[in-house]
């Protein structure tokens, strides 16, 4: 049908237009900007093709390979837990049982706050040593002496993990919870009927079925933690020192706190590279197809 | 089912729920108590409460311009977003046509993009075209991030709807226009609202572009705001709490009453098939 086929592309075209203008373009600059030298404090140096020579200074930062050390170790550490977590949490509401709308409803809450004000409510938490979490952990004599959780990198990282998992728990459990229920409710009753544990149910019935939302929950959370940014620059702000700066951060710092922008561009650049071979290496690898009837 | 032991989920919620909602508990119970005992031996039972902090962001911070500039920002992106991605959401969901897949994951990969690979660009950009620290100069770039999403939400929408009543008014002789404006959107309008809510929550959230594009406290968004609050001596917790509970109350009001709708259309993307 030629008339339908004009008609699509005619709809798609302003969103897809205003998607590439502002998204793909940019994307371009960023390339040709990480070829440059360009400095925004000294705008007298003007621009000068340099080819590869900020990638070659990147790859010989160690601060740089510090950040992406740090974001590889945040994905892989809160991801597993909200995986696990979720899981469990998704069996849970996979059950009939009253006020389960509510249950629902208010894990969904933090989700849907701003990452920056679910940062300042644990940094609240951990925050001085007469903090609620040091007055808690004192109580039930699990610590002797009030932590200063913010400047030592490894209690830093503490409430970074135990934020990310607080607010994104809900949204994987969610989306497991969905595949839960689209598994056929006979197949448990027949594994009961011969005598099949809960755990053999588990890891026999339950997780295999369930493969498709699992990996497609690892796809999205991978990307997202992959670029975290908000949590960290409050939580944190990288430190102490540099010492839990993700990629992103050090990206933003080059570009808008040393205004060295051919420079922040490279690391955008790499970023960016990063991310696209994850999400190739997830869908080639794992054989996802994302939106059921396109396969 | 699962046969668990029978107490176990219930015990696995009850901690759920108080984890969740600890730390909003202890922000509230903060933002009314006064300064000078935020950090004195902390009770999990409020002692003394006062209003100042909530009265100090008003008169001292004038957290109203944060709160305008978000509801400017965030509300014109979604009216552009849904309005625009409705067409191209429709399309997807419902025409044949070729290319049809690859626009499909072009527009995935966008929502996959990491926001901080396009910061430098955008602020050259916005900063030739004197944007900077303008509400236009957010809005712009929202729209890159929003858009996928809008149009991503809204195909799952319209996919659910069913297809009969469509090809009905086309037999009667109904251009395809026609069947769109008249039965399908009238129809989608749930779909649509809740897409509007989740666009509207994404964008009142972000934090990357609005920290790079403005400068001063008078287009700062409400998430910058909070998080740049600074006191002349300490951190002023008791004034940041308060506004977070306020920056928080309404994205939870809208989450608490839509979830049905918004727990489907995040789901309905995601995982099918």
């Amino acid at each position: 049908m030629k008339s339908e086929s004009r008609l699509g592309w005619a709809l798609v075209a302003p969103a897809v237009g205003v998607i590439a203008l502002i998204a793909l373009f940019p994307l371009g600059w960023t390339v040709w900007e990480s070829l440059h030298q360009h400095d925004l404090r000294m705008p007298w140096l003007g621009q000068s093709f340099i080819g590869l020579e900020n990638f070659a200074e990147i790859m010989r930062d160690p601060r740089f390979w510090g950040s992406l050390g740090h974001t590889g170790f945040f994905t892989v550490l809160s991801i597993s837990l909200e995986l696990v977590l979720g899981l469990f949490l998704a069996l849970a509401m996979n059950r009939a049982f009253r006020g389960r709308g509510a249950v629902r409803a208010a894990v969904l809450v933090p989700w849907a706050i701003p990452t920056v004000v679910a940062a300042l409510l644990w940094r609240f938490m951990f925050e001085s040593e007469a903090g609620i979490v040091n007055a808690v952990l004192l109580d039930l004599g699990i610590i002797e002496r009030a932590i200063v959780w913010f400047i030592h990198t490894t209690t830093s990282w503490v409430p970074v993990i135990l934020a990310d998992v607080w607010k994104t728990t809900p949204f994987v459990a969610l989306l497991l919870l969905a595949g839960l229920q689209n598994i056929d409710k006979s197949l448990y009753e027949a594994a009961s009927m011969d005598g099949a544990g809960a755990w053999w149910q588990l890891t026999h019935i339950t997780i295999p079925l369930l493969k498709h939302a699992i990996l497609v929950t690892l796809i999205f959370r991978t990307l997202d933690a992959f670029r975290v940014f908000d949590l960290i620059y409050v939580l944190t702000g990288g430190g102490p020192g540099t010492s839990t700066e993700p990629v992103a951060l050090y990206a933003f710092n080059a570009l808008l706190q040393n205004l060295r922008f051919g420079y922040g561009s490279a690391v955008s650049v790499v970023i960016f590279a990063i991310t696209f071979g994850l999400a190739i290496l997830y869908i080639k690898g794992l054989g996802v197809s994302l939106q059921g009837d396109e396969r | 089912m699962l046969r668990w032991p029978r107490w176990l989920p219930a015990v696995v919620l009850t901690v759920l729920i108080l984890f969740t909602a600890f730390p909003f508990y202890w922000a509230i119970v903060a933002s009314f108590t006064p300064e000078a005992t935020l950090f004195r031996e902390p009770s999990l039972w409020p002692r003394e409460l006062t209003l100042d902090h909530y009265r100090a962001l008003f008169a001292e911070r004038d957290f109203l311009t944060p709160v305008r500039n978000s509801l400017i920002v965030a509300g014109t992106t979604t009216f552009l977003c849904v309005t625009i991605g409705a067409f191209a959401a429709y399309a997807l969901a419902r025409l044949k046509f070729r290319g049809k897949a690859l626009i499909l994951g072009f527009i995935l990969a966008v929502t996959m993009f990491p926001q901080i690979s396009i910061v430098s660009p955008l602020y050259l950009l916005l900063r030739s075209l004197r944007l900077i620290n303008t509400h236009p100069g957010l809005i712009l770039p929202y729209i890159t991030f929003a858009m996928p999403l809008t149009v991503w939400l809204l195909v799952g929408f319209f996919r659910q709807l069913p297809g009969e009543l469509e090809e009905a008014a086309l037999v009667d002789g109904a251009t395809r226009w026609q069947s769109f404006t008249k039965i399908l959107l009238p129809l989608a309008a749930p779909g649509l609202a809740t897409t509007a809510i989740l666009t509207f929550i994404y964008c009142w959230n972000e934090f990357l572009f609005a920290l790079s594009f403005t400068l001063g406290p008078e287009r700062q968004t409400v998430p910058v705001a909070i998080a740049l609050f600074r006191g002349q001596y300490q951190v002023p917790w008791g004034q940041i709490l308060a506004a977070a509970v306020l920056a928080t109350a309404p994205v939870a009001a809208m989450v608490l009453i839509f979830q049905r709708r918004i727990v489907q259309g995040l789901t309905a993307g995601a995982v099918k098939g």
